[in-house]
């Protein structure tokens, strides 16, 4: 049951294989097992799981029931959930209980989806090894002494480790790709403004997208379905029609174009992650497409302008958690800029305060010019490089990260070589376009990601691509061992 | 030394939405604390803001009662700064590209000066909440029903030269955004708050002195005493020998005296930037002009009109164009007794003084402009005279009722029957020998000012009711019969 | 671009961050190595380039003025660290 797909899960429901209780228990019963290894939850909701389950149950009995109905998910720990503790991964928020749903907590909710927790994740989503979490790291079940990717690092580990047939993710700069590359799973981040950001605690609000972490292309499908479209509470979620994501999935990809940026292919690429990429590009040659070189020369600007863009919004976004209204204050304070100092500087980790600092710098009077109008201008050109190449070819191919998973510890006390293993994912966050990352291959027993980029609003195109790739391969099926 | 000053404005308005620039809860004013804060105004982690059109539209009116260049894209940005009424740490305003380019209003002071006010900009922004400073075991407490209350701050050039012209100026900007029906104008509720820049300069420099700025003023009079006694602060150091520091100064009226806010003085840097959670603002000609023609006669046009129309003189028709209400009130008034004169001395008289007394708005008024205009009437056609209307007015206002129902039942008619009237001639005549004799010895032409003893009596006995005109033909034709 | 301690300090209260005195020279490191990766944007010619803010160019989506949120206060309020009388309390405010 564990190995089964969301898209097979459903199939069993409607078939009466087995109830939604049956399959909730029996997740919640493997989470209680094995998460102490693994660390990928903040908090299982068992009780209200279960509830959900029944009133899952009864919707199948009563033939109302939905595609969505009944299915067990888990949801990163920065969507809202009414009456749950919604951490973000932080002692800040340690003691939240949202008093409302975040907009795709709510579909989900209303689709007849099943909760069965929070995810870690890398604290206020800073982070691309889940180790900044106030609640510690979520491990890699390939190798537990490995990271999973972050900052949706809980939600990748709940989903390799079989502890969640599917979770809900966030990308600001790769924290859905990164962790689904990292942990051999499939991530969708996708186009700015198609899903709600309502609910969603900011981490940089012109560069976060939530969107779906599942074994499959199709599974991805199926959850977008559900939390894609308008929101009127999300000025920038956008009005636009939404597909059936599921229903192209099998379109053929005879004359499909692929473009292999160089820039992704220089010398920080380790050289097994750009084998096993070009031999799943050789896979889709063999589907029909046609592959060739593009360039996306301002590559390298992307992470110099995304660690100017993100922590300068973000120092904005944290400013609200001051300690007045929720969330930690401190012990006594002396007066009122001693609780704001303590409360903020007690409650928020290492790797935020950082980045809060990176980006009050960079706003600062006399410095706003150099740093963050550049950097928006470099957005320009790095959306325009996309524009361009994506007027020749259908999609864009390449490694989801430079290297596979590093160790726990490994990065911590080196910011900048963190940031770039998000080279290869900023660019779609700063441009915001759509991505996936797709297992392609492993390296050294640990799995390789093949990212595929696509235009605007092209996330049928893109899953469809992936749901052909995984047709012809089975890199997706591959579990880590023991599990 | 001849000292000029130098004074410019910062205008807060707070627009009459029915709900919050960025959120669906109410802004009345006056409810329990804290329940007209919805999760947005809180700050609440996830949520995002969403524009209210109605702000816009009140914006773009604005823009265009001052002549402005309406700004067809509009930018919100964040002012970041920690403050414990502020929920996100910022607050979201427009600096670089406002709703509400330059524009222009036409002032003059009740001693006649008159001047042109260049306005810089006006931008859209939203309230903060309140913290209240009641005692709770050495703590304050923090009321966000205001948070997120829309706002335009109006801007003014430096052009302003006196204090009486700030508040000519503040009491325009009043006039204009009542008139447009986008403000409440209630001061006293902070409907409306004025910052005031101000510095001297000797007579001739063109270079501005230092200036402070007088935060927080709510009211027209306290606009002038600020100034006044921010002036006289600066002179009186610079003559000693002192300078200006640039600095936020509070007026405290009780002292009539301003003194500086220091602990508000940490050097701050607000870091704006562009709000990533709203969009541009982006309006074209047709939702311009589609406004214009929703616009209100403006209180400029509304004045020239009534000095047209009515005949009324500059200043009357400027007193009652400055209030739409007002304005509305008398014109229903004018209209429904015909006498443009009349009803301007009646509403800016007798009305405005009981209004005056009880502390009452025009639109709470309980005469109505119809009753008003009714009781008028009855002053034209001979009903009643002028003093007996005051009476019906007072009762009208105690009591309720149309002027013809409050004649009736009191029995204030004025007696135009000739021959009771005659009747009350002669009794009077009979009972005053003395003043008969005298009145035959004088002279025929002196002969005229006599009647007003008899005219007395005559009031007298009738109660103020018989009609003066017809009296006096009366009395004359009668004792002029005694004289032959 | 290097920052030093003073600058660290300074970013800090703007930010309201109480930083521990020992961990400011690993802040001022980390800050300074993190804006050398950024001044690398300076080499980038972007002259007459438009920043881009939001990836689509969108434009602000207006919302009626109507009342759609009722007095939620009870339930907002429970998870405040301090409240009085409907208050949120907080250490004295001075003007």
């Amino acid at each position: 049951m564990f190995d089964k797909t969301l898209a097979e899960l459903a199939a069993g429901l409607q078939k009466g294989e087995f109830s939604s209780t049956e399959l909730t228990g029996a997740w919640l019963e493997r989470i209680k097992a094995e998460d102490s290894k693994y660390n990928s939850y903040i908090t299982v909701t068992e009780e209200q799981a279960m509830a959900e389950a029944r009133a899952a149950d009864a919707a199948i009995a009563a033939g109302t029931a939905g595609p969505f109905t009944g299915l067990p998910i888990a949801h990163k720990d920065l969507f809202c959930t009414k009456g749950v503790r919604t951490s973000c991964g932080s002692k800040m928020l340690d003691n939240f209980i949202s008093p409302y749903d975040a907009t795709v907590v709510a579909r989900f909710r209303q689709a007849g989806a099943v909760m069965l927790g929070k995810t870690n994740m890398d604290e206020f989503a800073m982070g691309s090894s889940n180790e900044s979490s106030y609640y510690g790291p979520a491990r890699n079940p390939w190798d537990p002494e490995r990271v999973p990717g972050g900052s949706s690092g809980g939600s990748g580990v709940a989903v390799a480790a079989r502890l969640a047939p599917a979770a809900t993710g966030s990308d600001t700069g790769g924290s859905i790709r990164q962790p689904a590359a990292l942990c051999g799973i499939t991530g969708l981040k996708p186009t700015y403004g198609r899903v709600s950001r309502y609910g969603m605690v900011a981490f940089a609000s012109s560069l976060d997208q939530g969107g779906p972490m599942a074994h499959t292309a199709e599974d991805c499908a199926m959850m977008l379905n559900v939390m894609a479209g308008f929101d009127p509470m999300d000025s920038t979620c956008l009005d636009r029609e939404v597909p059936d994501y599921t229903a192209t999935l099998n379109e053929p990809l005879q004359g499909l174009k692929i473009g292999l940026p160089k820039e992704y292919f220089s010398a920080t690429l380790d050289p097994q992650i750009a084998e096993r990429v070009h031999a799943a590009v050789a896979e889709f040659e063999k589907l029909g497409a046609t592959v060739k070189e593009v360039s996306l020369p301002n590559t390298e600007l992307c992470i110099p302008a995304y660690y100017i863009i993100a922590p300068a919004e973000a120092s904005s976004n944290l400013s609200r958690f001051d300690g007045v209204r929720y969330g930690y204050r401190c012990d006594n304070p002396k007066d009122l800029e001693d609780m704001y100092k303590r409360s903020r500087g007690e409650g928020f980790g290492a790797e935020v305060k950082r980045r809060i600092m990176v980006g009050t710098y960079a706003l600062c009077a006399g410095y706003y010019d150099a740093y963050y109008n550049k950097a928006q201008q470099i957005r320009r050109l790095i959306q325009q490089d996309f524009i361009r190449v994506l007027e020749e070819v259908d999609v864009i191919m390449g490694p989801t990260t430079p290297h596979p998973a590093f160790r726990i510890g490994e990065k911590s006390n080196d910011p900048v070589s963190m940031y770039m293993e998000d080279i290869y994912t900023l660019s779609l966050n700063l441009a915001g376009l759509p991505g996936m990352s797709v297992p392609c291959g492993q390296v050294d027993g640990l799995p390789v990601g093949l990212q595929i980029i696509g235009n605007y609003f092209a996330e049928a195109k893109l899953l469809n691509v992936a749901h052909r790739f995984q047709q012809a391969t089975d890199w997706h099926k591959q579990a880590p061992a023991g599990i | 030394m001849e000292w000029e000053v130098v004074i410019g404005l910062e205008i807060h308005v707070q627009l009459s939405t029915k709900t919050k620039i960025f959120s669906g809860a109410s802004t009345a004013f006056g409810a329990a604390p804290n329940t007209q804060a919805c999760a947005v105004d809180l700050a609440l982690p996830g949520t995002l803001p969403v524009f209210n059109e109605n702000a816009l539209r009140m914006a773009v009116m604005f823009g265009l009662a001052v002549n402005a260049e309406i700004g067809k894209r509009s930018v919100f940005e964040r002012k970041n700064y920690f403050y414990p009424d502020l929920p996100k740490g910022y607050q979201t305003t427009q600096l670089a590209e406002p709703i509400v380019g330059p524009g222009f209003v036409d002032i003059e002071t009740d001693d006649g000066v008159q001047r042109r006010v260049r306005i810089h900009h006006a931008h859209l922004e939203e309230d903060a909440g309140k913290s209240l400073h009641e005692d709770f075991h050495g703590m304050s407490g923090i009321d966000l029903n205001r948070a997120g209350t829309p706002l335009i701050e109006i801007v003014s050039e430096p052009d302003m030269r006196s204090a009486k012209e700030a508040a000519a100026y503040a009491r325009k900007i009043h006039a204009i955004v009542t008139t447009l029906g986008i403000c409440d104008g209630n001061m006293a509720e902070g409907s409306m708050r004025c910052d005031c820049n101000v510095s001297v300069r000797p007579k001739g420099e063109e270079k501005l002195g230092t200036r402070t700025e007088l935060k927080n003023i709510n009211s027209f009079r306290f606009i002038e005493r600020a100034i006044d006694s921010e002036v006289a602060r600066q002179i009186d150091l610079i003559e000693d020998g002192g300078s200006v520091v640039q600095e936020t100064r509070l007026y405290d009226p009780e002292r009539n005296e301003t003194r500086s806010m220091r602990s508000k003085e940490d050097a701050n840097d607000y870091r704006y930037f562009p709000c990533p959670d709203l969009l541009p603002v982006v309006i074209d000609d047709s939702y311009i002009e589609a406004i214009r023609t929703t616009l209100p006669e403006l209180p400029d046009a509304r004045r020239d009109r009534f000095m047209n129309e009515y005949s009324l003189s500059e200043y009357d028709a400027g007193v009652l164009s400055a209030y739409r209400p007002q304005a509305d009130y008398y014109e229903q008034v004018a209209g429904a007794c015909g006498d443009a004169k009349l009803a301007a001395n009646w509403v800016m008289g007798e009305l405005a003084k009981y209004l005056n007394q009880h502390d009452t708005d025009i639109t709470q008024s309980p005469v109505s402009a119809a009753q008003l205009g009714g009781l008028l009437l009855r002053i034209k056609d001979n009903t009643i005279s002028g003093n007996i209307a005051k009476k019906v007015f007072e009762l009208m206002w105690s009591e309720g009722g149309s002027a013809d129902e409050i004649i009736e039942a009191q029995g204030l008619k004025q007696v135009t029957d000739t021959g009771e009237i005659e009747k009350i001639v002669d009794e009077v005549i009979a009972r005053s020998d003395k003043q008969v004799e005298q009145y035959k010895a004088a002279e025929p032409e002196k002969r005229g000012k006599m009647l007003g003893f008899f005219m007395g009596q005559v009031m007298k006995a009738t109660g103020g009711k018989a009609n003066p005109g017809a009296v006096n033909g009366i009395l004359k034709q009668k004792l002029d019969a005694l004289c032959d | 671009m290097s920052l030093d301690r003073s600058d660290v300090e300074r970013i800090a209260h703007l930010a309201r961050l109480q930083i521990d005195e020992n961990d400011i020279p690993a802040y001022t490191e980390n800050l300074s190595s993190i804006l050398n990766l950024v001044d690398q944007m300076q080499q980038a010619d972007t002259e007459n380039v438009a920043p881009l803010a939001n990836p689509l160019d969108a434009v602000q989506r207006l919302r009626a003025d109507d009342v759609t949120e009722t007095d939620q206060r009870e339930q907002l309020q429970s998870v405040a660290p301090a409240v009085e009388e409907g208050l949120f309390l907080v250490p004295k405010v001075i003007e």
